[in-house]
């Protein structure tokens, strides 16, 4: 022990220390409390999965001018082209997910939007009328709002 | 004019409860102060003294304690009567329902980790349907249920450590008790 430098020393008792302290807090866990604490950890990792995939998406609907165009299926990959106004919009559908890959309107932003994977999302090219929205099982609200 | 003095009779059972919900008001504020990344979550360190009035004088005390640290701390943090007031009192009603249920659990094998797990939970719990009924009617609320699960495993944790270790020390004195009566 004497052969330690200082800061040798004060690294072992800050160890120690931390030891103590850890020992001292499972001393007042009572047998039942760890039943508890493992019931309560598991209900923590199954939220996860049940609370995020609840939603998952199904379908696209994609209308044009506010009559559905088409309904896609998200399992099964494709793209499909929805003429408007201004021209051809291409819907691209990948892996479970859906996005406008191009679109003639101005400024791109259902394009930019990416991939849309979420019941609810929806990309809008407003210029050429064309609308994509992901749906789930149940119908859910497009905003939030109180 | 006559100068009249209102002397309100207290018992050392008030001052008790006065001296607890003193400490629970400084902890909760002490907690809001400290910023966490997800707004909403809290360590809510209160609630350890909630463990302890439960723990030492019972339920009812435990139900004061928390009430007066809901008011006290919506008027101090200027929430009195909004949301975020009624989203607090729901959760601490919750709370105080769960720990109604566990105290009955036997002692010798359950203790403040317990309860205050099932407080935790039960906060959370309450929290959630009174958002999702009044503030937020979208089940999109239940994605974040993971996260304050989260949160209330490692708070209910923490305080229940906080009251296990605070109930080991040995009970103020009477005298103490009622020093300022």
């Amino acid at each position: 022990m004497s052969s330690l430098s200082p800061a040798e020393n004060k690294a072992r008792r800050a160890k120690n220390a931390w030891r103590a302290a850890i020992v001292s807090a499972l001393a007042l866990f009572r047998p039942g409390d760890w039943l508890t604490l493992l019931a309560a950890s598991v209900f923590c990792v199954l939220s996860f999965p049940l609370a995020w995939n609840s939603a998952a998406a199904e379908k696209a609907v994609i209308r044009q001018n506010g009559r559905i165009f088409a309904e896609l299926n998200l399992s099964r990959d494709r793209r499909i082209n929805v003429p408007g106004p201004l021209g051809i919009t291409a819907i691209l559908v990948e892996k479970k997910r859906v996005r406008v890959v191009s679109d003639p309107g101005m400024h791109q932003y259902c394009v930019r939007q990416g991939w849309l994977e979420r019941a609810g999302e929806i990309a809008i090219c407003a210029p050429n009328e064309v609308s994509l929205q992901i749906t789930g099982r149940e119908e859910t609200y497009d905003s939030l709002s109180y | 004019m006559t100068r009249s003095v209102i002397r309100l009779k207290t018992t050392p059972e008030d001052h008790r409860i006065a001296r607890l919900a003193a400490a629970a008001i400084a902890l909760a504020l002490t907690d809001s102060a400290i910023p966490l990344p997800l707004p909403g979550i809290r360590l809510g360190l209160a609630n350890s003294v909630t463990l302890v009035a439960l723990a030492r004088y019972g339920w009812t005390a435990a139900a004061w304690v928390t009430g007066l640290r809901v008011v006290a701390c919506g008027l101090l943090l200027g929430h009195f009567l909004s949301p975020a007031f009624f989203m607090s009192l729901a959760g601490a009603l919750c709370s105080l329902c769960a720990l109604a249920l566990s105290i009955r659990l036997s002692r010798r094998c359950f203790g403040p980790l317990t309860w205050s797990l099932f407080a935790a939970f039960a906060h959370i719990a309450g929290q959630l349907s009174l958002a999702r009924l009044w503030l937020i009617p979208d089940n999109g609320l239940f994605y974040l249920v993971p996260l304050f699960a989260a949160a209330a495993l490692v708070s209910g944790t923490v305080n229940g450590l906080i009251a296990a270790r605070l109930l080991n020390e040995p009970k103020p004195a009477c005298a103490l008790e009622t020093r300022n009566a």
